[in-house]
């Protein structure tokens, strides 16, 4: 029952990770540019639900919270992307990756203006609820982050596979003078993707602040959901869900099994022995070209 | 002894086979050129002799050794350097620092000597940049010593692409499509050079070309492909005029439709 | 417009191209020298602190700015340097002048032995295993408690040379010219370095492994060497900034000491090495600059000062967002088109340093 308990907690951690690795992973699949920011993107849309929903602030029905902060967080990708990306449009990689790290400064700068620094709780009637099975308790919050998770995972997948946009999306990535010619509207799609990034990351903030306290250094989080994309491989997005969960599950059980110190080093240990052996991940995407 | 040669080298990348059972030596001091339609796999042969590649079936001998244990960085320390098809110099870099590079393999010095700059490594500093002024006289490349590779026109870019190989001092040079991209008068440039650096240098030549009037007026011998297999190996009239090839690859008389497109 | 005549290969081989460009440098290095005379204590400290950063920067760019290869976790190496340094010190009663080269040949083994498995990465990749081994060295100092007092950290002795001691409360002026005397060292080996084979064979790395490759570089064994480098350098600077701490944990060289590293080097101008400097003036004078302003705004406002938490970081991030879309080439690269423009007059073209536009290729067919 114990483990079942560990288990349960950890998955749900997992989906969280899970989600802004997501995150990551649509951005790379569409534009090769990697979002260091994801993280703060998470607890900016936390942040923006706590704002319109609790008491001491707005005090909104809680639904109509996160319909806004979806759609606050959406057209802040949207613009993000309009206004500075854009100008990015042809540059290196690396500049990109530096941008969007002084990018997630700027907003936990930003955050802790209008939020302030300390720890505060998401009001959300996910949470309190309980599941019982015989001896197992299940919070509410967690069962729902899985199942959200799992949804998600798989909406997105067929989006990718299937649907026009989705294709053009994944054509802009692979050849983008290509894409060009084709009438790919390449720069608007950018923006799609990055409001579309936004929201993935507002339904993880939320999932995540309903499940305990969030600060605006929260979004540090975003470096172990960065270890969780690429142990699942990188441009994958079933791979983000599995090294999420991955990651989420081998926290709670070194914690309990290993000497204290050496369970929060576990996951980037993995990571590192992921990027000796396999570097692409699990379910990686790398073929190799023909020449 | 033959200065290079192959012995029924095969290369398959999954179900294609890019080199069929291909066999050809080249002579010290001559000009040896291989022709052949795209995706004939002439490209693919250098890049076995560079090592990139590791054939699945056969030998490279080079000065009757066999090559194939070698890393790609060896290959200049045997003797043999190369051009890239595609244009693959250091671009933040200048004229000048591409072809000190090429003096890599002449070099004597280790880390810590160069970072403490003994005077053994400044002698050995003059000793390359004398060295690199005579490829760039060669070449006539001096307007351009300190020029950022960024800047320049693409016909120039050629030209030090293969400066930058022969300041390796090679005893074989491969030249991957050393035409491709260029006007009527650079092209002829070029066959000056190759003439020189057969005549002058002593070096041996392995090119890959699609131009067969530059092919017939410098090579001394000529292989076609086609899919991978050779079809034709002789002199450059020899080839032109043998039935197979004509059928394969040339099609109408001057042979000049591809190629000059780029 | 001046116009370089050179008459001998030693033109293109010295450090200086031509005597004003040397009398510049002169003037320059006699200002810092004298720099005590001119501004407080308090102000010589911080320019301490701008050489230490500015030494951390030069190894960090060693490997991105020469070699081409990211490194997100530099951090790790200066803690390395650090916690060598002092336990040198403390538990083989070596001498400063034994300990402190000895510690940056530690960071440098160190960064050989990881640059081994992680070179053969690429890009991102690479990157992120850099990241990781800055959040793992975190952890590890934690791990190592008895060796490096984990959580409650070391605390660094003063530096003592001959006797002579160097406190940074003490003697500040005097600890000032130790720094900047072992800084003008490494600018002396790092410029050596760019002018030699071994600095052309990372500018090769960097720009096209394949042709390195046919040129006889061995790629591999270069990028392990650059990293040996960039870390010797760096652990040097982190000793340095431990002693100029005076006590320094876990948390010191942590993961965001490793962004910011390479958020100064950016700044200043990716690939030089006035980029380092003018990284670290920028970055370790924005508190005193945000302090000065308060005070000038509570002269006009005369209201309480409001002390805005994470101000430093969140305007580092804006100086940076702006520099990145506005001038990639950072301080120097904006500071060389000034001076391009008043060599070249009337000639300077506006688009000389234009960035050539380079469509995105996906790097996940290899």
């Amino acid at each position: 029952m114990d483990i079942l308990q560990l288990i349960v907690s950890g998955l749900a951690n997992g989906c969280v990770y899970g989600l802004i690795a997501l995150g990551f992973v649509l951005i790379y699949k569409a534009t090769e540019a990697v979002n260091f920011a994801q993280g703060d993107f998470m607890m900016l849309g936390a942040f923006i639900t706590l704002g319109f929903t609790n008491a001491d602030h707005m005090g909104l029905p809680f639904w109509l919270s996160v319909i806004l902060a979806i759609g606050i967080m959406g057209i802040l990708g949207y613009l993000l992307d309009m206004i500075v990306l854009r100008r990015m449009f042809g540059q290196s990689q690396v500049a990109v990756v530096i941008l969007t790290i002084a990018l997630g400064f700027v907003i936990r700068f930003i955050a802790g203006l209008i939020w302030g620094h300390e720890p505060q709780s998401l009001e959300s009637p996910l949470s309190g609820l309980e599941l019982r099975f015989g001896g197992l308790v299940l919070g509410m919050d967690e069962v729902w982050v899985i199942i959200v998770t799992l949804a998600l995972t798989a909406l997105l997948y067929v989006f990718f596979a299937r649907t026009k946009l989705g294709i053009g999306m994944q054509a802009s990535s692979q050849n983008q003078l290509a894409a060009y010619y084709m009438g790919i509207p390449v720069k608007r799609i950018h923006s799609m993707i990055w409001a579309l990034s936004g929201v993935v990351a507002a339904i993880a903030g939320i999932l995540f602040a309903s499940k305990g306290s969030i600060d605006p250094t929260a979004g540090l989080l975003g470096i172990k959901a960065f270890a969780a994309a690429v142990i699942g491989g990188f441009g994958s997005l079933p791979g983000a869900l599995l090294g999420g969960i991955i990651v989420g599950l081998v926290e709670p059980f070194a914690a309990r099994y290993m000497p204290a110190g050496y369970s929060q080093i576990f996951p980037y240990l993995i990571l590192v022995v992921m990027l000796v052996v396999r570097p692409h991940g699990i379910l990686s995407q790398i073929q190799t070209k023909k020449v | 002894m033959s200065l290079l040669e192959l012995k029924n080298v095969t290369l398959r990348f999954g179900g294609l086979v890019a080199v069929n059972d291909v066999s050809f030596s080249v002579e010290e001091g001559e000009v040896f050129a291989l022709v052949g339609p795209n995706g004939a796999g002439k490209s693919t042969i250098l890049n076995m002799i560079s090592r990139l590649y590791t054939p699945a079936e056969g030998d490279i001998l080079f000065e009757g050794k066999s090559i194939l244990g070698a890393e790609p960085h060896d290959v200049p320390v045997l003797g043999i350097a190369r051009t890239f098809q595609n244009i693959e110099l250091f671009e933040q870099a200048s004229v000048l620092q591409n072809l000190l590079v090429g003096r890599h393999t002449h070099c004597r010095s280790n880390f810590l000597t160069d970072m403490l700059f003994t005077p053994f490594v400044r002698a050995q500093e003059r000793v390359h940049r004398e060295a690199v002024e005579h490829v760039i006289d060669f070449l006539d490349l001096q307007p351009y010593r300190q020029k950022l590779i960024a800047g320049l026109p693409y016909g120039v870019r050629k030209v030090v692409e293969m400066g930058r190989a022969l300041a390796v001092k090679p005893k074989l040079l491969l030249l991957d499509e050393p035409a491709s991209g260029l006007s009527v008068e650079e092209t002829q440039d070029v066959a000056f050079w190759i003439e020189d650096i057969k005549k002058v240098m002593g070096v041996t030549v392995l090119m890959v070309e699609h131009d067969m009037h530059l092919v017939s007026s410098v090579s001394d011998r000529v292989m076609a492909l086609a899919d991978g297999s050779m079809l034709s190996i002789g002199t450059p009239q020899e080839v032109q005029t043998d039935p197979a090839v004509i059928e394969a690859y040339l099609g109408s008389d001057d042979g000049t439709e591809s190629g000059e497109a780029a | 417009m001046r116009i370089v005549f050179k008459t001998s290969y030693d033109a293109d081989i010295r450090l200086f191209k031509h005597k004003a460009q040397a009398f510049w440098y002169l003037l320059l290095f006699a200002l810092a020298i004298l720099l005590p005379f001119l501004i407080s204590d308090f102000l010589i400290g911080e320019a301490t602190l701008v050489l230490i950063w500015a030494i951390c920067g030069m190894g960090l760019m060693v490997l991105v700015g020469q070699t081409g290869q990211a490194s997100l976790g530099h951090a790790a190496f200066m803690a390395v340097g650090a916690y060598s340094n002092v336990l040198y010190q403390e538990h083989f009663s070596m001498p400063f002048l034994l300990s402190f080269p000895l510690a940056g040949l530690t960071a440098g083994v160190a960064g050989a032995l990881i640059a081994m498995p992680i070179t053969k990465l690429h890009g991102i990749y690479l990157a992120i295993a850099t990241l990781a081994i800055s959040v793992l060295a975190e952890d590890l100092i934690v791990i190592m408690e008895p060796l490096t007092g984990g959580v409650s950290g070391l605390f660094a002795p003063d530096i003592e040379i001959f006797g002579f001691v160097f406190n940074r409360y003490g003697n500040p002026v005097e600890l000032y010219w130790l720094v900047l005397f072992i800084t003008f060292l490494i600018v002396y080996l790092y410029r050596n370095m760019l002018r030699s084979p071994i600095g052309r064979s990372f500018a090769a790395v960097r720009d096209s492994e394949v042709s390195a490759k046919a040129m006889g570089i061995n790629v591999a064994r270069t990028k392990m060497v650059a990293f040996a480098i960039s870390c010797f350098i760096t652990g040097l600077g982190g000793a340095l900034m431990g002693h100029f701490a005076t006590i320094f944990t876990n948390e010191t060289f942590n993961l965001i000491m490793s962004i910011t590293l390479l958020l100064i080097i950016v700044v200043g101008g990716l690939g030089t090495i006035h980029g380092a400097f003018f990284g670290a003036i920028v970055f370790v004078m924005l508190p005193l600059v945000i302090s000065l302003t308060r005070d000038a705004l509570t002269v006009f406002a005369d209201s309480g000062s409001v002390t805005i938490p994470g101000l430093e970081s969140g305007l580092f991030g804006i100086i940076l967002i702006g520099f990145i879309l506005f001038e990639p080439m950072g301080i120097y690269g904006r500071w060389l088109k000034i001076r391009t423009y008043f060599e070249l007059f009337p000639f300077y073209r506006k688009d000389m340093f234009r960035r050539q536009k380079s469509y995105l290729k996906t790097e996940r067919t290899r």
